[in-house]
């Protein structure tokens, strides 16, 4: 569970995030929907306090990122948007160093990866350099290695960027699989697809501001509108962004 | 501190895998440093050999007016040549290292008993005209003194009575204090190896980390950052260190080698030395690492943080660069120096001399105290929530 209160932060003079509130509520997808440069990543880093907050309060599952930041680190799950993997290294190796870094144990961690190559699919990469990985191994891998010690809840930020199509179902499959399994999960998109097709909630972000909230059903009577993308833009004022 | 451990081994490990940087900032400087001074030594050593050997090819001017000097040159091996036609020019030209000149008095002065001149042309600020030089005036000189010895027997003057003070040189130099070059040149191949043997480690896992986007997700993982940088830290200093040790040893195989007699070199690299000069210079490593890694965390790209390193070679050159203008003589307040201290110590081992208790303490416990506050100052830099951001 994730409850944000008046959230705020400005980089020099540019004001990223305005007053946003909003709370994620466990066993659902949340969707963080809005136009590049509308301030969804700086929320979401705020969430795994990599940033501090201006102004505002977030809790997650009871805890201030800002108070408690190493064990809100291990609660959660990130995917955040920059996913450089270490090139020298196999994919299994990067997956177990941060194993490793959560504290994990050798065995917890070979149990742990067998588990996330059968469901991400990885049987044939998982012993391979990562260098020259495509894309799509690329995302597998980053998701691996945030999800390697078993985190409630899951913050995904742009996951389905550069991804082709084969790879963007099956990534699809796995939060769906996520939100099966109990998690909670937070994803940003500028994508209309991806929130129709994923999630239980959708948070309309645009110009640092909240938007709109709340089910897709919701949002289209709220709107007017027959289809989410037409929604969308009305809700949001403008076609900025949706061309990205 | 298990996130400490666990950074520190990546940095290590993956690094090592790294095969063409390894060699390059690791095993080169062991590889190239000690060849260098061989081949330096041994070039010297010849040259100088071969200047002292060769047969004096001497230009005359006026040989007409002493031909008894002429004969004495001619006796001593000297192979007397014609003149030529501007010898100032030929000089400074290099046509000719040294002419030797008589003037048209000689005759005269000669005879009058006064003493006759001779010039030697010649251009002592070109090196290599030193040893015919000193060759001829060393036979000009020999020549003079026993017309000298002779004029006084035949007045019947013990010739000893005009060497009222005869200086005699007691030589107190061991064979190993002789060997300037390497007493220079040494401690500050050590000193820069010191930095250089981290640098590539030091970049890589840190404006390399930001540059390949693999900060950000490192950073969110349940790890104090002041642990993480002070992971990578110790693997830059590890890097270093394995460096600096390869080389002493290096020239411990190299030293034998050394062409002693030309240059009256007789160094000697034993394990106490080498265990001497490793225990000074490990501080000058975690001074290195330090400031490496604070600088690669200032950088906001891979390339600035590569440009930063061009100054930082500087660095460890200044106190050798003050120390070969200027062999000073240790002093206890000198210890307190980092990286100038070190090069006085180091002097000191190879000369196989007891090294005070008191300035190993004072010189390890200055550098490390920088060493250290630089590495809160790498610490304080990599917990600003803006080291993630490259631009």
């Amino acid at each position: 569970m994730i409850k944000v209160e008046n959230l705020h932060k400005s980089f020099g003079k540019v004001k990223a995030v305005r007053g946003i509130s909003f709370t994620v509520h466990d066993g659902e997808i949340t969707g963080l929907l809005g136009p590049n440069g509308a301030g969804k990543t700086t929320t979401l880093r705020m969430l795994y306090s990599l940033l501090p907050p201006d102004e505002g309060k977030i809790l997650i599952d009871g805890l201030d990122p800002t108070t408690n930041a190493m064990a809100i680190k291990r609660t959660l799950g990130v995917v955040p948007d920059s996913r450089g993997l270490y090139t020298r290294m196999s994919a299994r190796e990067n997956i177990a160093y941060y194993g490793r870094l959560h504290g994990m144990g050798k065995r917890d961690i070979d149990l742990r990866i067998a588990e996330l190559v059968e469901t991400l699919d990885m049987d044939d990469f998982i012993d391979r350099r990562a260098e020259g990985f495509s894309q799509g191994q690329r995302v597998k891998v980053a998701i691996a290695r945030a999800m390697v010690h078993q985190p409630q809840t899951v913050l995904l930020d742009e996951p389905s960027n550069g991804l082709d199509v084969m790879s963007t179902r099956a990534l699809r499959r796995y939060i769906l699989d996520l939100k099966d399994a109990g998690h909670s999960v937070v994803l940003s998109t500028h994508i209309m697809q991806e929130v129709a097709a994923l999630c239980d909630r959708i948070i309309i972000i645009a110009d640092g501001l909240i938007a709109a909230d709340g089910t897709a059903p919701k949002l289209l009577a709220r709107s007017g509108c027959e289809t989410l993308e037409d929604a969308f833009v009305k809700l949001i004022g403008t076609e900025e962004g949706l061309l990205a | 501190m298990s996130g400490f451990g666990t950074v520190y081994r990546k940095e290590v490990r993956d690094n090592l895998r790294d095969k063409r940087s390894l060699f390059n900032s690791v095993l080169l400087g062991p590889i190239l440093f000690p060849i260098l001074f061989i081949g330096l030594a041994y070039f010297a050593g010849t040259k100088q050999q071969e200047r002292a050997e060769q047969v004096l090819e001497i230009p005359v001017i006026g040989a007409g007016h002493a031909p008894n000097l002429v004969l004495f040159l001619e006796q001593q091996g000297v192979v007397i040549e014609e003149p030529p036609s501007d010898p100032e020019a030929a000089v400074r030209a290099q046509d000719e290292q040294v002419i030797i000149r008589i003037p048209s008095e000689f005759p005269e002065q000669w005879k009058a008993g006064k003493p006759a001149v001779v010039e030697l042309i010649a251009d002592p600020s070109r090196r290599e005209s030193d040893i015919p030089m000193q060759r001829v005036r060393g036979l000009l000189h020999a020549y003079g003194a026993q017309i000298g010895q002779l004029r006084l027997q035949l007045r019947g003057v013990s010739p000893s009575i005009q060497t009222a003070v005869m200086v005699k040189d007691v030589d107190l130099s061991t064979p190993q204090s002789r060997g300037m070059m390497v007493m220079i040149m040494l401690p500050y191949v050590l000193m820069i190896t010191a930095f250089t043997g981290g640098m590539h480690l030091a970049i890589d896992s840190t404006a390399g980390e930001k540059e390949r986007k693999s900060l950000e997700p490192l950073l969110i993982n349940p790890v104090p950052r002041w642990q993480i940088m002070l992971g990578k830290l110790s693997a830059t200093a590890t890097y270093a260190f394995v460096s600096l040790a390869l080389t002493l040893l290096a020239f411990r195989f190299a030293f034998p080698m050394l062409p002693t007699g030309a240059l009256g070199v007789d160094l000697n690299l034993g394990a106490e030395a080498i265990g001497g000069i490793l225990l000074a210079v490990a501080p000058v490593v975690v001074l290195a690492a330090a400031m490496l890694t604070t600088l690669a965390a200032l950088a906001k790209s891979l390339r600035e943080a590569q440009s930063y390193m061009g100054l930082v070679f500087l660095i460890p050159m200044i106190p050798g660069l003050i120390f070969m203008v200027n062999p000073m003589k240790p002093e206890t307040w000198m210890m307190a120096i980092p990286m100038f201290s070190q090069n006085l110590l180091i002097g000191e081992f190879v000369r196989g001399e007891t090294v005070s208790t008191l300035w190993l303490a004072l010189s390890m416990g200055s550098t490390l105290a920088i060493g250290f506050a630089f590495t809160a100052l790498a610490a304080t830099l990599f917990s600003r929530p803006r080291v993630v951001f490259s631009s």
